[in-house]
Parts: C-alpha cells; sequence; structure tokens
C-alpha cells in the first residue's frame, strides 16, 4: 500500500557517471527497505513496459536503489530527473517474498562457533538453536557473493560482534550470524562471522538460469533443524541435482 | 564453418572474457567481463568479429594454441606478440596488433604482455557455452569460462573457421594509446563522509599502486583520506567498478571488474567509463592522480573514446604475409619490397620475407 505522507525525500547520489543510488535512508530498518521493494517493483513494472530506456539493471541493498545505466544510451541527468521524480511517487511493499523453510544441521561439525556463542550470551547450546529456529527472517538484500542473502531479524538476545580475526575459508553453505544480522554462505570464501550451522541445500545454481538465487529480496527465511544423517542424505540429493527446491516453501503462506 | 583449437600451454592469468554480465547484479554476481573493453574490441576488430564477442584476457602470460581442426585467424591486441609454429616447422614472429592465420597442425604462441593485459580473440570468438548471458569468467563462483574456470592445458575451444582468403592477415596501422592525464572520477556517492583536507589530498596528490591487485580490485596507497565524524563505515549500497572505497585506515581501493555489488565502506568517487580500461595497465608502483569531472565532461569522454575507436578500426590493413610463398614474386625483382617489414615475420635468423604485398 502506498503510505504517501511519511515519507522523508530520497537522495540521488553518483556513482559515476553510468550508475545512480536512490537512497531512502541510512538504516537496517523495515520502514525503509519497504521503501527500498516499493521503488524496485515500480522500476519493474516501467522496465516490463518498456520505459526505462538505457537502464541496464537496478540493485537494491538495505537503504537504496542502485540503477546502473549505459551513458551512451540515455542522458545521466535526463535519468536522474526521472528517478527522483519516481521515487517520490513510489510506495512502500511490505516483504511481498515467498515464505522458506529451510534444513540445517547445527551438530558441532556444522556449526564451529554455536558453543562460544553460547558461552558468550550464558546460555545452553539448545538455547541459540532455539532461537534460531523460531525467528521468522527476512532477506534484505543479496550481495558480497553470488546468492549471499542478508537477513534481518536476529533476536537481540544473539548479537554478538564479527569475529576479531575473520576465518580464510568459511565452508560454503555455513548458516552464520554478526551484529543483528543473519546469513548464508553460498560459497566458500574468507568471513568474519559466526558460524552456527550449515544447510545442505545449494544456495545459488548458475544453471538454473529461472532463478539462479534461492531467496530474493523480501522472502522470508524459517530454518529447520535436521540432524547429521538427513543433512548426509539430502546432502547427496541435492548435489545429483534431485532435491526439489520448491518443496521448501511453506504451504500457502506467502508473507 | 566451425574450428578447434587446442590449449598445449594455459599461460599465466588467462580468463575468458566478454562485455560482462549483467541483469543478475540484484542476486550479487559480479559483472566481470574485459578488464579493458578497448582493447577487448580492437582484438576482435582484427578479426573480424564485433566488439564484444568472447575473448581470452592475458594478464601475464598467454597461452600456446594449436589449431585441430579448420582454419583459424588468432587476433592480438596490447604490447604482447607471438610465434606461429607450422606443421613444416617454420617459426613465424607475430608481432602485436595483428592477426596470425593457423591452418590445422599449426602452432601458436603467445608471449608474456608487458604492460598491463592483452587480448587474444579468434575468428567467429570463443565459444565456451555462456552462462547467465554472458561467457565471462568468474572464478569465485566458477561462473562462466572453460566449465568455470580458467582454460587448461588439453581444453578444446571452439571458434569459426576463416571466412574469405586465409592467406590474408590483418594489423593496426598503429598501437592503440589510451588516453593520458589524471584518471577522471565523479565524486560521490560518499565524499560527505571525508574531510575538506581528504578531499583535496585525494584530488591533488599521487596515489602508488601497490602489489595488491587482482580483477577484482586495486590497493593504492599515499596520503591518507580521513574520514570526517560520519564515520568509516556505512550501512552497505551499491558500487560499480570504478567506486573507489576507503575503509578505516584511508587508503583508497579502487574496485575492478570482478567487484562485489554492493560495500559498507564509504566510496568517495568512481572512475569514468572512459577511463577504466586505464585501471587495466597500471602497475604496482604507478602513479595515479586522480580529477573530478561533470557528468557531461563524462560522456563527452566516453563518447570520444567511441568515435576514437571507430576510427582505428577503420584503418585496420590487410597484408599479405611474407611467409607465404609467392613463386612470381621470389623470381621477380620484388625482393625490396618484402624488406620493407622484415621485422615481423621471420624464421630464426632466417630470413622469409618472399615479396610482401600490401594489400
Amino acid at each position: 500500500m502506498t503510505t504517501e505522507l511519511a515519507h522523508p525525500p530520497a537522495r540521488l547520489l553518483s556513482v559515476g557517471d553510468a550508475a545512480w543510488t536512490v537512497e531512502f535512508g541510512n538504516a537496517i530498518d523495515p520502514a525503509i527497505h519497504g521503501r527500498v521493494l516499493g521503488f524496485s517493483s515500480l522500476l519493474d513494472t516501467l522496465s516490463n513496459d518498456g520505459r526505462l530506456d538505457g537502464v541496464v539493471e537496478w540493485v537494491p541493498t538495505f537503504r537504496s536503489v542502485t540503477v546502473h545505466f549505459d551513458p551512451l544510451r540515455t542522458d545521466a541527468m535526463a535519468l536522474h530527473d526521472l528517478l527522483a521524480d519516481l521515487a517520490g511517487k513510489s510506495g512502500s511493499l511490505s516483504a511481498a517474498g515467498c515464505r522458506w523453510r529451510i534444513p540445517v544441521c547445527f551438530d558441532a561439525d556444522c556449526a564451529p562457533d554455536l558453543d562460544e556463542v553460547a558461552a558468550a550470551k550464558g546460555m545452553p547450546r539448545e538455547e541459540v538453536v532455539r532461537l534460531m529456529t523460531e525467528t521468522v527472517f527476512t532477506v534484505y538484500m543479496l550481495g558480497f557473493l553470488p546468492g549471499f542473502p542478508y537477513l534481518g531479524g536476529l533476536p537481540e538476545a544473539l548479537d554478538m560482534p564479527r569475529l576479531a580475526t575473520p576465518r580464510k575459508v568459511v565452508p560454503s553453505r555455513s548458516i552464520a550470524i554478526a551484529g543483528r544480522m543473519c546469513a548464508a554462505y553460498p560459497w566458500e570464501s574468507p568471513g568474519g562471522w559466526h558460524l552456527l550451522g550449515r544447510t545442505p541445500l545449494r544456495l545459488f545454481d548458475a544453471a538454473n538460469a529461472r532463478r539462479p538465487a534461492l531467496l530474493a529480496p523480501g522472502d522470508q527465511v524459517v530454518w529447520q533443524a535436521i540432524d547429521h544423517q538427513t543433512f548426509d542424505a539430502l546432502e547427496l540429493e541435492c548435489a545429483a541435482g534431485r532435491f526439489d527446491l520448491s518443496s521448501l516453501l511453506t504451504e500457502g503462506e506467502t508473507a | 564453418m566451425s574450428a578447434v583449437l587446442e590449449i598445449i600451454d594455459a599461460g599465466l592469468a588467462v580468463s575468458v572474457q566478454d562485455r560482462g554480465r549483467t541483469g543478475y547484479r540484484n542476486i550479487g554476481v559480479p559483472v566481470s567481463g574485459a578488464l579493458d573493453p578497448v582493447l577487448m574490441a580492437a582484438a576482435n576488430a582484427l578479426v573480424g568479429n564485433p566488439s564484444d564477442v568472447a575473448v581470452l584476457e592475458v594478464g601475464l602470460s598467454g597461452p600456446s594454441l594449436k589449431a585441430l581442426s579448420g582454419t583459424v585467424r588468432v587476433g592480438l591486441s596490447g604490447e604482447m606478440g607471438a610465434q606461429l609454429v607450422n606443421t613444416r616447422g617454420q617459426v613465424l614472429k607475430v608481432a602485436p596488433w595483428q592477426t596470425a592465420t593457423l591452418f590445422p597442425g599449426d602452432v601458436i604462441r603467445i608471449g608474456g604482455v608487458s604492460h598491463g593485459v592483452g587480448y587474444v580473440a579468434l575468428s567467429g570468438g570463443v565459444q565456451v557455452s555462456g552462462q547467465l548471458g554472458s561467457r565471462s569468467t568468474y572464478l569465485r563462483a566458477a561462473i562462466g569460462g572453460v566449465q568455470g574456470r580458467a582454460p587448461k592445458v588439453g581444453d578444446r575451444l571452439q571458434c569459426d573457421a576463416v571466412r574469405g582468403d586465409p592467406w590474408l592477415e590483418y594489423r593496426a596501422r598503429a598501437p592503440w594509446h589510451h588516453d593520458t592525464g589524471p584518471i577522471r572520477v565523479i565524486l560521490g556517492p560518499q565524499e560527505d563522509h571525508f574531510t575538506p583536507e581528504a578531499l583535496a589530498n585525494f584530488l591533488s596528490r599521487p596515489y602508488a599502486v601497490t602489489r595488491d591487485m587482482d580483477r577484482m580490485g586495486l590497493r593504492l596507497d599515499g596520503e591518507k583520506l580521513a574520514h570526517n565524524d560520519k564515520g568509516a563505515e556505512i550501512v552497505s549500497d551499491g558500487v560499480a567498478p570504478g567506486t573507489i572505497q576507503v575503509p578505516a585506515n584511508g587508503q583508497p581501493i579502487v574496485l575492478m571488474a570482478d567487484c562485489q555489488t554492493s560495500g559498507g565502506y564509504p566510496k568517495i568517487a568512481t572512475v569514468i567509463r572512459a577511463d577504466l580500461p586505464r585501471l587495466a595497465h597500471v602497475r604496482p608502483g604507478d602513479e595515479l592522480r586522480f580529477v573530478a569531472v561533470s557528468h557531461a565532461e563524462a560522456a563527452a569522454a566516453l563518447r570520444e573514446q567511441v568515435r576514437r575507436l571507430a576510427e582505428w578500426i577503420g584503418m585496420i590493413q590487410s597484408f599479405r604475409p611474407p611467409g607465404v610463398i609467392d613463386e612470381a614474386a621470389l623470381y621477380g625483382a620484388n625482393l625490396i619490397c618484402g624488406a620493407v617489414r622484415g621485422d615481423e615475420w621471420n624464421l630464426h635468423g632466417v630470413n622469409l620475407q618472399f615479396g610482401a604485398q600490401h594489400v
């Protein structure tokens, strides 16, 4: 729904001669993110109608949308004015995506930091797992690596600063937390977040051209604890390409 | 008709690239693509390809390729030459900025690139199967390229066979030269996170390229760029190749083709499109200077680059290489003409200039 009244005006920032960032705020905040989703949705509509000539693509983040364009095909200042106008008109969208139930193994070998986080927070490890699995997380944005989702909604009780020394290697498909955020690493990479579990699912598949990334901004995610035997079986199924990802969608629960 | 080449030496820092992978940055997929799209276009033009079909980008030393089937034309751009070893065992020198045509069994050994990057274009383009709309290689996520990786010995690359006269070669009238002078940037998106002194330093002091450089970014070293009280961290927002981010240590990092799609450091400025290819050719120790321009100036610079490239391509000449034995010329009085360009195709020590015909 459009709620025109309370919106402070968006700021337009230069990202060189081939992109504008339309900034709705500077915090991680559901209201600001709602405007990001609303603006992205308006761009989708206009683009489908062929009314964004020269625009290559746009990247929604927590608090802004970066619009990349071809400076040989469109005039930067004309696009600036169009985007400023659209940002004033676009409304807010609440998370409108799918709700996913994603299996995660919290056993020690999948969760190297679980005991430390539990100790730091003065709670048993089971309590950490309970908080992780009872929370409905929201995908704010994808970035850092292909298919890497930044999830908001982590309970304050699990708020932890990043590792003082980042790991050189985070295993792919690790589920991790830092600050009030949760994330999942689709790829092996360096990383400074606390590793609390691991999913057997592939979060990114370049061969799936229609939806290479499992998650999209606005989606909701619930982690579902599985034992190691289930993890191993699902990992094999996923590697063989036999796993049906749509089975993870929660029936009748589009948020 | 298609042709096939086999990699018999993989070279160093070689990858398949095209104009890059757009349309997936919203899910965190970098654009990748040629670090220097102008030189990619130049190599493609030499072999008669459209500007942005896939090529081999060479970061350090070029690969050796053997034609298995079909006749293949190879075009070189950048400061990078090659040797062609034909089936008769003759070794012909191939100068930079020209083509060499391989018949089945011929081998081309592409040398080191003496400055920045070089490009190897194949007739019809490097036809690896693309992913997500591009053949560009993004190694970290194993997307594009040769099955998600760099070419290795034994790989077979498909391209098109030469159409038309296989005895003709093509060369540029002169090497391509990028613009010189300070690197042009547009300030922002977070220039308001820096002190006035930092902005003044950024636009007046030299920043040296360090050894920390790859397809993802260049770390620079110079006068510290101090953040003001808005601080050295922001909630992540979008970046682009050319974006100059400044972490808490005050030393700038220029993001390159394989850069992430968003970042949490304040970004003082972004290099304009026309100057981004120049950064593909810097070496550790080189000093960069930056100057701020307007959007109108940036657009004019890009249009001028496009115009100049079209003009450069228009001046590509065909020639008949002297390695091709032309009996009439050999026994005629044409030896002097051949000597005019005797430095480009010769056997080791043995002169092979049998009457070059400039076409």
